[in-house]
């Protein structure tokens, strides 16, 4: 980042800074996070900064919040080179790495309609078991139908 | 093994479990289904939220057969009519029976059934994969009248896409040291991804065609199945579909001797009747299956065996 772009996103005291964030994807990433803004935390976004690594790239600080292993897990889903920063007192303390968890519960639907977790009646959680990692494939747990990645992205971004 | 256990895929079971179960079958027909009253006192509940004949029939006389009282969920005059989700009549099922039996048109109800229910559940046709108890009866019939599964060919002809009976008798094959299993049908029925990857990664030898009369010839079994026009999203695919293929006793006719013919029932038009008197019928003795395979299933699942 040059000096204008680390203005824009100063460092904080303490949170979680997601960086390297496929670009256009920060929002989409807030929301598998389940930040949304009504929280109280300081959130800054930055998308489509220049990156060295990827070119372009989105990036997000949460102030006073340290995301839990699973949070930073589902990351995957859409974001796989990003990089969690723990920070406390201005220094990283911690760098997490993104581990894809062996299943996917609540946040992904099932793209079968007859599949149980569908049943607004039935209050069932999806459910899906990882296939494949790349290009990311994953199987309903309940009925047996792909998810794939394109999919996922579709369901996570819009 | 098989104490308490949901019987909800058929890829659940190895194939030790598979051969206790046909043992025990053989032991009901020697027996002339003169068993005892093993179930004395034991109540099982079905609950079939989508149309059945044999399957629903054949698991209440094989629960009665064994002495077993059998109560029965009618959808269409219970709560259900009056919107009570599937999960809640299922809590109150649990309290009721020992076992349970479900058919819904839900997939992936029986696992969700599973999850629910503190007594064993039993997975009498779901969604578009699994048919287990069929497909343990298809294996005990081929079994019985080949004699062995191994180094078996098998044709396997019609709906592999929406069909769970034809999709759960192809993963059971796999349990066996079958020689090559041909998978027959047009090309809008042709089996889902989920389904060939699986085959695929179980290591069987596969074969795709819609040539009938070539895979005829060469097949030991030829495992018929109706296109699932429920389940077609739009009536307007079924239409260009429907009627695609038809087994008669002249396309068989060219088939090596002993084939036999094996079909889960029912049959709309894609199994000829003049089938029915050739050496090749075999699917009335599958049907007929059906009650001793699920009574050696529930004693088992009861712990009556």
């Amino acid at each position: 980042m040059d000096e204008q772009e680390t203005l824009r996103v100063s460092k904080i005291k303490n949170g979680t800074v997601i960086d390297h964030i496929p670009a256009g994807r920060a929002l989409a990433v807030l929301r598998l996070m389940g930040i949304t803004g009504s929280e109280g935390h300081v959130v800054t976004v930055a998308m489509n900064v220049r990156s060295g690594k990827l070119g372009k790239k989105d990036l997000v600080k949460v102030e006073n919040l340290e995301l839990k292993a699973e949070q930073v897990n589902k990351l995957t889903l859409i974001a796989p080179t990003a990089t969690i920063n723990i920070i406390r007192d201005y220094e990283v303390v911690e760098k997490r790495n993104v581990k894809l968890p062996d299943k996917i519960v609540g946040i992904l639907r099932c793209t079968n309609p007859g599949c149980i977790t569908r049943q607004p009646m039935e209050h069932v959680s999806s459910r899906f078991l990882i296939v494949s990692k790349s290009p990311l494939r994953l199987e309903c747990e309940y009925c047996g139908r792909y998810l794939e990645e394109e999919e996922v992205l579709k369901q996570l971004t819009q | 093994m098989w104490k308490f256990r949901d019987v909800i895929s058929i890829l659940d079971f190895n194939r030790e479990d598979l051969e206790h179960l046909f043992s025990m079958t053989d032991r009901i027909l020697e027996r002339l289904f003169d068993v005892g009253s093993l179930l004395d006192g034991k109540i099982v509940a079905t609950a079939f939220i989508e149309p059945s004949t044999r399957t629903r029939l054949s698991f209440e006389t094989a629960a009665k057969r064994l002495g077993a009282e059998v109560i029965n969920l009618e959808p269409h005059i219970s709560s259900m009519a009056k919107g009570e989700s599937l999960t809640d009549t299922l809590r109150m099922l649990d309290d009721y029976a020992d076992l349970i039996v479900i058919r819904s048109p839900y997939e992936g109800s029986a696992k969700h059934a599973a999850d629910v229910c503190e007594h064993p559940v039993i997975n009498g046709g779901d969604g578009t994969q699994h048919h287990p108890t069929q497909a343990m009866i298809d294996l005990y019939t081929v079994r019985r009248l080949k004699g062995r599964i191994d180094g078996l060919e098998f044709g396997v002809v019609g709906d592999l896409k929406y069909g769970r009976a034809a999709a759960s008798f192809l993963y059971g094959l796999t349990r066996f040291n079958v020689k090559r299993i041909w998978l027959i049908s047009p090309e809008p029925l042709s089996p889902r991804p989920e389904l060939m990857d699986r085959l695929k990664s179980l290591g069987v030898d596969i074969m795709k065609t819609e040539n009938l009369e070539e895979a005829v010839e060469g097949v030991d079994i030829l495992y018929v199945t109706r296109i699932q026009k429920e389940r077609f999203p739009d009536p307007a695919e079924y239409e260009k579909v429907r009627g695609s293929y038809v087994i008669t006793r002249k396309i068989i006719s060219r088939a090596r001797e002993g084939l036999k013919v094996l079909h889960p029932l029912p049959r709309v038009d894609e199994l000829s009747h003049d089938v029915d008197d050739t050496p090749y019928q075999a699917y009335f003795i599958q049907a007929k299956f059906g009650v001793p395979v699920r009574m050696a299933l529930i004693s088992l699942i009861l712990g009556a065996f």
